[in-house]
């Protein structure tokens, strides 16, 4: 009995269900034909289109573009209020308060020397975060496109760390490197001393960034293999014929060939590397002190996690940083537009 | 053993070099590098409390054996003991008693042995402490997380394929004024990030009344610029003739939309679901902004949180992190190839 009635029982939850999904979709589409038809009949088929992008645009609007120009007036207003309307003008004392340095290059001389700390340690990530990354993607591509075997496997475990949440990535180093963590069991196996790696100022810092090049090179690799094989390998053999060695080809072919897929990597990795936030909120917090404390989260902090909720400084402090980003963008933009040409 | 037959089988160079060898060194590095830390996070987190707190920690799971003796009501630990005469003897342990530990031979339980505790270690087996699972499973927390990061994740992927699709096909089959402003301004924001615009998005929630309400986390990032581009640009490749056939005859342009666009752009829709999938379920800024209510935390602020209390229960959080990271590694492991083939053709990730 058991035995002939499974296969069909399985067989009916599977009609069943697709039945339902079936029916959901037919609700939803009938519903629709029932709003769009007669819309349709009133504008014609040309206006449909503005139609087709409401929704897409009404979304877009509210949450985007308006609070774009919305920023600016946060950037203008002081006080701790929420509310626009509760907001006094004040001009530009918020830029003045984070911009006002007596000294620019010790942040304590600073009327908000935090901000500075931020902005300093975002430049250091910056730069060596970067720098790193790109090597190190530069040098993995390379070799993943060497004639190896098991070249797909390979490659999706350099990528495999992408797909983790910051979350994760954090929690899976902190582990590692906690008081108690394997590193300090390694190093005191060699009789090396047990190091508090994240409450060390230039520990948490080296951590920081060698965890944020762990966490996304494998993206930054695929691009660039990417760009590698679309390198015509008659280029290669020409070169060759010609006698040239691997360390000429590398210089005179590959690099010069590639470096319109380095420039869409450099500049996507300045752009995401400018707002770093999540993997470090939860690894560091920002410490130990202001270590570790960039521009994101300085902004989190003062608009939403600190005490007294500065929304005015927050905003000017992101007007700030999307000014730094649309220069990239706008540098993206002309790179890509120009590589499209090519 | 599969990966060493692969290897020798195909091997495609005659010769090795010293950059074959220095290749491969690297590559099996960065297997080590890549996978290593989160084998360590699943190992560990199979440990029970008392060997997560070890130092220096066993690679493997181990936890200490313990037995029931009769005339006992707990089990007692077990000890292996090492006796003057340099005999061993597992033992169990009735009590201790400062440097010193009572100790039984479990098969003669009626004759206790007096120890020092510097003469006795554990005895430990492989155990999996499946309990961390199990206990992080059953408590309130985890599975009210789980259920947010669920609806947050698959409402916010419906909703972005649809509007996003709706918009990329009014885009690339619809003349009209003002379609390349549009266009413009919507790829412009494409590397704006919402991190640059917290403090007005926030107000705008809280005027909505979407604060502390997941529709807060769902809606806002739905117009994703990356999703509209995408799609756009694959729809540009369909053919307006079978629209045009359509239209004669007679399917409404809601029709064309749901019944020839959609089926024929299901690639470009394919990858949009994986990639809006990743997006969501990995959040964290704008979800942690949004709520403040503990039964309304996703995954990654719920485990943010678990992390942040003064006690850190270690072995929980490494059981929910496990959990927190399976569904997108089983995601990766079926469909790497879209996500590979589908990030190096657009460059995008977003």
């Amino acid at each position: 009995m058991n035995n002939i009635n499974k296969p069909n029982l399985i067989k009916i939850i599977k009609d069943g269900l697709t039945a339902s999904a079936n029916w959901i979709l037919n609700i939803f589409v009938n519903t629709m034909d029932w709003i769009m038809d007669p819309i349709q009949r009133k504008i014609g088929v040309k206006r449909m289109a503005y139609i087709f992008l409401l929704p897409n645009l009404l979304i877009f609007g509210i949450f985007v573009l308006f609070p774009m120009l919305l920023n600016f007036y946060y950037a203008f207003t002081g006080g701790t209020k929420l509310f626009p309307q509760d907001r006094p003008f004040v001009g530009f004392e918020n830029f003045r308060i984070l911009l006002e340095c007596e000294n620019y290059f010790n942040p304590n001389t600073c009327t908000e020397d935090l901000f500075w700390r931020a902005v300093y340690n975002t430049l250091k990530f910056v730069v060596f975060q970067v720098g790193g990354m790109i090597i190190l993607s530069l040098i993995t591509a390379l070799i993943l496109n060497r004639k190896i075997v098991a070249r797909g496997f390979f490659r999706s475990v350099f990528f495999y760390p992408v797909l983790l949440s910051p979350v994760v990535v954090a929690l899976i180093w902190k582990w590692i490197l906690q008081r108690d963590g394997l590193f300090n069991a390694v190093i005191m196996q060699f009789g090396g001393e047990r190091i508090n790696f994240l409450l060390d100022a230039n520990w948490a810092t080296f951590w920081v960034i060698f965890i944020s090049i762990w966490a996304n090179m494998g993206f930054f690799t695929l691009i660039l293999l990417a760009g590698l094989q679309s390198i015509p390998p008659d280029l290669y053999e020409a070169g060759s014929m010609d006698g040239t060695n691997d360390w000429q080809s590398f210089w005179h072919i590959t690099m010069p060939l590639l470096m319109p897929t380095m420039f869409v990597v450099l500049v996507l990795s300045l752009i995401r590397a400018v707002q770093v936030f999540d993997q470090i909120y939860v690894l560091t917090g920002g410490g130990p002190g202001s270590a570790t404390l960039y521009m994101v989260q300085y902004i989190y902090n003062k608009g939403f996690s600190d005490q007294i909720h500065i929304f005015g400084l927050a905003a000017a402090a992101s007007v700030l940083m999307a000014v730094v980003l649309m220069i990239f963008t706008l540098i993206q933009l002309y790179l890509t537009r120009k590589s499209d040409a090519v | 053993m599969d990966i060493k037959k692969f290897l020798f089988r195909t091997r495609i160079s005659k010769k090795i070099g010293v950059s074959d060898i220095l290749t491969y060194l690297y590559l099996f590095f960065g297997v080590i590098l890549m996978f290593g830390p989160v084998l360590w996070l699943i190992l560990s987190s199979f440990k029970t409390p008392a060997a997560l707190v070890k130092f220096p920690p066993s690679i493997l799971p181990y936890g200490q054996e313990s037995i029931v003796v009769e005339g006992f009501d707990d089990p007692l630990p077990l000890y292996i003991v090492t006796f003057p005469d340099g005999s061993e003897q597992k033992m169990a342990q009735v009590r201790r008693v400062g440097l010193e530990a009572q100790m039984i031979d479990p098969e003669n339980p009626s004759e206790i042995v007096k120890v020092s505790i510097n003469d006795r270690t554990e005895s430990n087996k492989l155990q999996f402490e499946w309990a961390n699972y199990t206990d992080s499973l059953k408590s309130f927390n985890f599975i009210t997380y789980l259920k947010n990061s669920v609806v947050v994740t698959v409402a916010a992927t419906i909703v972005t394929l649809i509007i996003n699709s709706m918009a990329a096909f009014a885009l690339s089959k619809y003349e009209f004024k003002g379609r390349n402003l549009i266009f413009i301004i919507i790829i412009s924001t494409l590397l704006i990030p919402i991190s640059v615009i917290l403090v007005p998005v926030f107000l705008v929630i809280t005027e909505m009344n979407l604060n502390n309400n997941l529709w807060g986390v769902i809606i806002p990032g739905a117009a994703t610029p990356t999703g509209v581009f995408l799609l756009r640009q694959y729809m540009l490749t369909i053919p307006d003739e079978l629209i045009a056939a359509a239209r004669i005859d007679g399917a409404s342009e809601w029709r064309i939309y749901w019944q020839v666009m959609l089926p024929l752009a299901a690639p470009a829709l394919a990858v949009l679901t994986i990639f809006s999938v990743m997006w969501r379920w990995n959040d964290f800024l704008w979800p942690l902004i949004v709520l403040s209510k503990n039964e309304l935390f996703t995954l990654q602020v719920g485990l943010n949180s678990f992390q942040g209390e003064l006690n850190v229960k270690w072995n929980y959080i490494l059981a929910m992190t496990v959990m927190t990271l399976l569904p997108i590694s089983a995601v990766f492991a079926f469909l790497q190839k879209y996500i590979t083939t589908g990030i190096s053709s657009t460059g995008l990730k977003g």
